[in-house]
């Protein structure tokens, strides 16, 4: 709904209040960012010294390397997950209770179970005696097995919301049930789901930082080893924060774009919100 | 399952740090998340735009990114809270616990404020359109057709939000607070042999808490919803 419907079209006396409280918020928001300024200054966080890494070409590709590492993991994370989350889509969608509901146990036991949780179980079964490339792994697979399950919800939802005429005229020509999936239903629930891909993508980006916990490679791992050796945790929190919002921007104007293109302004996909939420309906999610 | 049954006390107090994280972070966050949206909503077009920015910059940083501000860049800047402090029996809340609170509210305070925009846009325009040409005042619009129906629509959105701080506070863990991910890592690094064990314990302990803020959810639900 629009705030035009809410709000009536101000008269003189509303716009001459607003004009006051427009200008007492503009100040208070003016104070509040001259404040954390002075407060930085004050701290001696403005220094030369603690911002230097950022414009020395070292660090820049470290840091740089650390992103692309931190891309590469979401990048992986992603095409598994969305092959576990077909499968389980899928499978959750089966006439076979015996496929049904395992797929649907694994699927609610992956969700409800916090990522991190999932990744130190990876490391010490896997990552532990492989070094940087273990750590890399394990990050990976939780966060495929993770997504996966999200994407599993994902999926189903898609193919649940292609019209139905489509399967019945697939059957209706002879088509067998893996056909109907594979030549008819599937391309068509892509097309609905990519936005909900993509927007997931932005989750497993984020949540490629909690690597952390497992020292595995990527752009967190090379920040704090920027501030620990430089001493300066305020300007690299706030250069690496800047990079994920600019990467995660990036992948999320890609999604509105492909919601316009291909779904078109309404969203029929109500997982499309799911996804942004970074969850399921009920099970939650990994915001 | 022997090393949790040894361990059974320190599971216990993992997961009221657990719990405590995740109460008193969902209380702050749904206050902090209430006022976000008033100003994503209200009249003012530059509190509303300057929340759209905060919002959208807060939803875009890893998690453990915001803690790591609170909790290690913080004292830098004399962001300390050592002035919280509380003993309860075994559980101590110190200033680690405290920045971790903070870092979680900040965090999730923002999808809030997203969930509560999406329940007010959720409000068919009719709605507010037949109020006002009853000539309810903007007040009456709000209180009587539109906040009640937007407060229904956001509670699945909002019990979405809540589930995914519980399984955030995990990474409280990482960052030094004594709560079941980090309790699960130290048992699994004492017992390796027994990983199986411990994942599966606290990982259906989860799943446990997770379906029983979803059930509540669904209840709350149900019983708001109208017709």
């Amino acid at each position: 709904m629009s705030s035009a419907v809410l709000f009536d079209a101000p008269g003189p006396k509303t716009v001459a209040r607003h004009r006051i409280y427009t200008l007492l918020a503009a100040l208070g928001l003016l104070g509040v960012l001259a404040f954390v300024v002075w407060k930085l200054y004050s701290e001696d966080q403005l220094t030369y010294a603690k911002w230097e890494p950022f414009i020395t070409p070292r660090y820049l590709n470290a840091l740089l390397e650390g992103l692309l590492t931190t891309l590469q993991m979401a990048f992986t994370a992603v095409l598994g997950a969305v092959v576990v989350g077909v499968l389980l889509g899928v499978g959750k969608l089966s006439e076979h209770g015996w496929v049904r509901w395992p797929s649907w146990a694994v699927v609610e036991f992956f969700r409800a179970v916090p990522v991190l949780l999932l990744m130190i179980f990876v490391f010490y079964s896997y990552g532990i005696s492989r070094g940087d490339s273990g750590a890399y792994w394990s990050v990976v697979i939780a966060l495929m097995l993770y997504n996966g399950a999200v994407l599993a919800e994902i999926f189903r939802a898609g193919v649940l919301a292609v019209p139905k005429g489509q399967a019945e005229a697939a059957y209706a020509i002879g088509m067998r049930k893996t056909q109907v999936m594979q030549i008819v239903l599937l391309p068509q629930a892509v097309k609905i789901m990519l936005p909900a891909i993509i927007s997931q993508c932005v989750v497993a980006l984020k949540d490629t930082s909690l690597g952390y916990a497992v020292a595995a490679p990527g752009l967190t791992i090379v920040g704090t080893r920027i501030y620990t050796s430089f001493q300066n945790q305020v300007p690299t929190v706030i250069v690496i924060a800047a990079m994920y919002i600019a990467v995660n921007f990036l992948l999320t104007l890609l999604a509105t774009y492909l919601q316009h293109r291909l779904v078109g302004e309404k969203s029929p996909l109500d997982v499309t919100n799911v996804a942004n939420m970074q969850g399921g309906a009920n099970t939650g999610g990994a915001i | 399952m022997e090393t949790v049954l040894d361990n059974l006390d320190d599971v216990g107090l993992a997961f009221a740090y657990t719990v405590l994280l995740f109460v008193i972070a969902g209380v702050l966050s749904l206050v902090f998340g209430t006022l976000l949206a008033a100003a994503r909503v209200g009249p003012i077009a530059v509190l509303s735009k300057a929340t759209a920015v905060y919002v959208s910059m807060i939803r875009n940083t890893p998690l453990i990114i915001v803690l790591i501000f609170f909790r290690i860049a913080g004292p830098k800047i004399g962001l300390k809270f050592n002035f919280v402090d509380v003993t309860i029996g075994d559980v101590r809340l110190n200033n680690l616990f405290t920045a971790c609170v903070i870092g979680l509210t900040v965090y999730t305070s923002t999808f809030v404020c997203e969930a509560l925009r999406s329940g007010v846009n959720a409000v068919p325009l009719g709605q507010a359109e037949a109020a006002r040409a009853i000539g309810l005042p903007f007040a009456g619009v709000m209180r009587e057709v539109i906040l009640p129906q937007a407060f229904r629509a956001s509670v699945p959105p909002l019990a979405s939000v809540q589930i995914a701080l519980l399984k955030n506070t995990t990474v409280a863990g990482a960052l030094g607070v004594f709560e079941a991910f980090a309790r699960m890592r130290t048992l699994t690094n004492k017992n390796a042999g027994d990983r199986i064990e411990i994942f599966l314990t606290f990982a259906v302990i989860f799943v446990i808490l997770v379906e029983v803020v979803s059930f509540a959810a669904h209840r709350l639900e149900r019983r708001w919803r109208v017709a």
